[in-house]
């Protein structure tokens, strides 16, 4: 191993670990506020990546069905609730625009060929599609199971991601896809030569975290966000629905996770079950971070990434093995610093 | 990383009754239509419709089950194919490792195996529970020795291996080696990946550094493109081989320019347009590939043509095993095992099966060709 080698290797470790914090700032953010551990994190980014790959090559968006079809039920399941509540047939405006949304990106991504338009049309399409599944997700999985404690939380959460797996199947199809990079062109910087597309994914989780942080430090709805996963009943108690924080944290949760996908979608190979392990290492970040600190889980994901490019060149058949183990120390470290973390409920 | 997706068992079988029940043949398909290995199990489990439904006077009825990829659902498949269902034989799996883990349970029912399956250990060494087992795909090591014998005439003293960490991978590790040593290049170099890895730096920067005049690798289906593409990435200039696994379009479409001048072995489908007329696998191919297109709009992928060659041996084989007992009978499928055995010069639509009890693989070259890739497409290598 020379100096260069040892460089290349941290800019792809810093690549890998800029996405595996983002990863780990949503589902820290989801769980603290809902208590869901959100397994299918790692969906939302094989779905948009494989979105972009399917307009790229000219093939009709089909993942707005799932759109559509979620929004469907998620409209009923609010019809229905309206009706037990108020004893009268309303329809709540939030999940008809949801419905409509769906029924919007079926069509356009069935009609419209969107291989000819630019790439930020294609981006903010694959967005429009993917994001919508945050809320829609936590409509129809968790809302009726709110309170339920967070184990019966977790079963559901890992259910709905073999599911979104399957759906994925079924969507985007077995093979692999890749897209376009966003240019071409390389970064000489000192020995190193970066292409353009790793900037492009440390560039973009680095603005996504500071507008995470502006909106918790500066935002009304960022405010509330932070009330509702500091205390929950409190939150309420001033005001703050704990149907508007789950729905609020899932969005950008989807949110995160569709940037992420489009972004890594141009340097690797993305499958309709690559989510799994990608969110897996976000989530070995949010833990080091002991699911609360997002400063120390995003600096956990960070050396995940560089753990992983390191020991892949010293051992590449034992990485995982050695990225997982990772783990251990840092728990055994939290556990003697607080040893009595009790039950989480 | 079958220990971390535990989720996969919980993936239910999906049950498809391909023909109405009658008396007659009753095969069992296996294949792993969906979960990891999907890209190899769909186009075996859409080739099922298309293989024969006669032979010898009797209907065939094919009876078709997903395992999900994951070789304890195999077990359970073949399981309820052989004990409730009372098949003949079955076609499948479509994984390595899901056949190697039910070659031991057909034996034991005296099931005869037809494995569309590329390792070679799933019939070699030959012995009492393999001689049940027959694979309609080339052997890796005729096309290790078909590669390395390309790099002996090209002058390629070193070579660096990169491969899967599975079966598949581990398989190709050895039987480079084997050949490689046999012709006297060396293995400088040995790296591993998962198919779902999303940088593959490390490794390529690993080969790189060891130079290497060659590089093969050793991946099944579209995870065979990432490596290359990383090598190109990291500046590595040698000639890079692909294995039999990557002759697929999908290779071609998401390794675009990067993937120019890759020479591989692959079966003759692929560069149809460019065999002579008087290979006799051609005809059976062309069919085959319009069949296919016909009925699913889309070109199959040469995985889908292990199962259709799978059919054809079991077609020829029925009529004799009828002389030694009924269709549901021990005495049939015992004659069914030997008539596979003794298939002489069957035309497949990959190549000339000839089996003997010592190779049930029955591949010669002829099922075999050298190609690269120019212009975005796979031509035979001159």
């Amino acid at each position: 191993m020379n100096g260069q080698i040892a460089l290349m290797l941290g800019q792809d470790g810093m690549t890998s670990g800029a996405i595996y914090a983002l990863l780990a700032l949503s589902i820290i953010l989801v769980f603290s506020v809902t208590r869901i551990l959100l397994v299918p994190q790692g969906e939302f980014v094989t779905f948009s990546a494989l979105t972009m790959a399917a307009m790229q090559s000219g093939r009709p968006v089909r993942l707005g069905v799932l759109v559509f079809g979620l929004a469907l039920v998620a409209l009923a399941m609010d019809i229905v609730a309206e009706r037990q509540r108020h004893r009268r047939w309303t329809v709540p405006r939030t999940s008809l625009a949801l419905a409509a949304h769906g029924l919007f990106v079926v069509g356009l991504g069935l009609s419209v060929p969107f291989d000819h338009l630019g790439l930020l049309v294609q981006i903010g399409f694959a967005l429009l599609t993917v994001v919508p599944l945050g809320p829609l997700i936590y409509r129809v999985f968790f809302q009726p199971i709110a309170s339920a404690p967070s184990l019966v939380l977790l079963m559901v959460a890992i259910a709905v991601h073999v599911a979104l797996i399957g759906g994925g199947l079924l969507i985007f199809g077995p093979e692999g896809a890749r897209t376009e990079p966003f240019s071409d062109s390389v970064v000489q910087l000192g020995p190193a030569i970066i292409a353009s597309q790793t900037l492009w994914v440390i560039g973009v989780s680095a603005a996504l975290t500071v507008a995470l942080w502006l909106f918790f430090e500066t935002s009304l709805w960022g405010k509330a966000l932070r009330a509702a996963a500091f205390n929950r009943l409190g939150a309420e108690l001033v005001g703050i629905s704990p149907v508007f924080a789950g729905r609020t944290s899932m969005t950008l949760a989807a949110l995160i996770g569709a940037v992420s996908g489009i972004v890594v979608a141009p340097i690797t190979t993305i499958y309709y079950d690559s989510g799994f392990l990608i969110s897996l290492k976000g989530f070995v970040g949010a833990i080091i971070g002991a699911m609360s600190s997002y400063p120390v889980a995003a600096l956990g994901a960070l050396m995940v990434g560089q753990a992983e490019s390191f020991s892949t060149f010293w051992a590449s058949s034992y990485k995982e093995i050695i990225v997982f183990t990772l783990l251990l120390p840092v728990l055994l470290w939290r556990s003697l610093r607080q040893p009595s973390v009790g039950d989480d409920e | 990383m079958p220990a971390m997706r535990p989720l996969a068992l919980s993936l239910a079988l999906a049950v498809a009754l391909v023909s109405p029940a009658l008396a007659g043949v009753k095969i069992g398909v296996v294949t792993s239509a969906s979960g990891p290995i999907a890209l190899v199990g769909i186009p075996q489990k859409n080739t099922v419709p298309l293989l024969p439904k006669t032979a010898g006077g009797e209907t065939i009825e094919y009876i078709s089950l997903d395992d999900a990829s994951d070789p304890t659902a195999t077990v359970t498949a073949f399981k309820k194919l052989v004990l409730e269902d009372k098949v003949d034989a079955i076609i499948g799996p479509s994984g390595s490792p899901n056949a190697l883990g039910v070659i031991g349970f057909a034996a034991e029912n005296g099931v005869p195996m037809l494995a569309p399956v590329g390792s070679a250990s799933a019939v070699l060494p030959m012995d009492a529970k393999k001689k049940w087992v027959f694979k309609t795909t080339q052997n890796d090591g005729l096309v290790a020795d078909l590669l390395v014998s390309h790099m002996v005439k090209t002058g390629v003293k070193t070579v660096g291996f990169i491969g899967t960490s599975d079966a598949y991978g581990d398989t190709w590790a050895k039987v480079l080696k084997d050949a490689a040593k046999a012709k006297g290049i060396a293995v400088v170099a040995e790296e591993r990946f998962t198919r779902q890895d999303t940088s593959l730096m490390a490794q390529g920067l690993k080969i790189t550094s060891k130079s290497p005049d060659a590089v093969l690798i050793g991946a099944p289906g579209s995870s065979s493109v990432l490596p290359e593409t990383t090598l190109v990435d990291v500046g590595y200039h040698g000639k890079i081989y692909q294995t039999h696994g990557a002759a697929l379009q999908e290779f071609l479409k998401l390794g675009g320019r990067k993937v120019e001048g890759t020479i591989l072995a692959g079966s003759g489908m692929l560069v149809l347009d460019e065999i002579p007329d008087w290979n006799p696998a051609k005809k059976i191919a062309v069919d085959y590939i319009a069949a296919y297109q016909k009925l699913y709009g889309v070109k199959p992928a040469t995985f889908g043509a292990n199962v259709l060659d799978a059919g054809l041996l079991l077609e020829q084989a029925i009529p004799d095993a009828l002389k030694q007992g009924k269709p549901g009978t021990p005495e049939f499928r015992a004659g069914l095992r030997d008539a596979l055995e003794a298939t002489k010069e069957l035309v497949g639509a990959q190549g000339v099966y000839n089996m003997t009890p010592e190779d049930h693989s029955g591949f010669d070259v002829r099922g075999l060709e050298l190609l690269t890739v120019s212009g975005g497409q796979f031509h035979l290598l001159k």
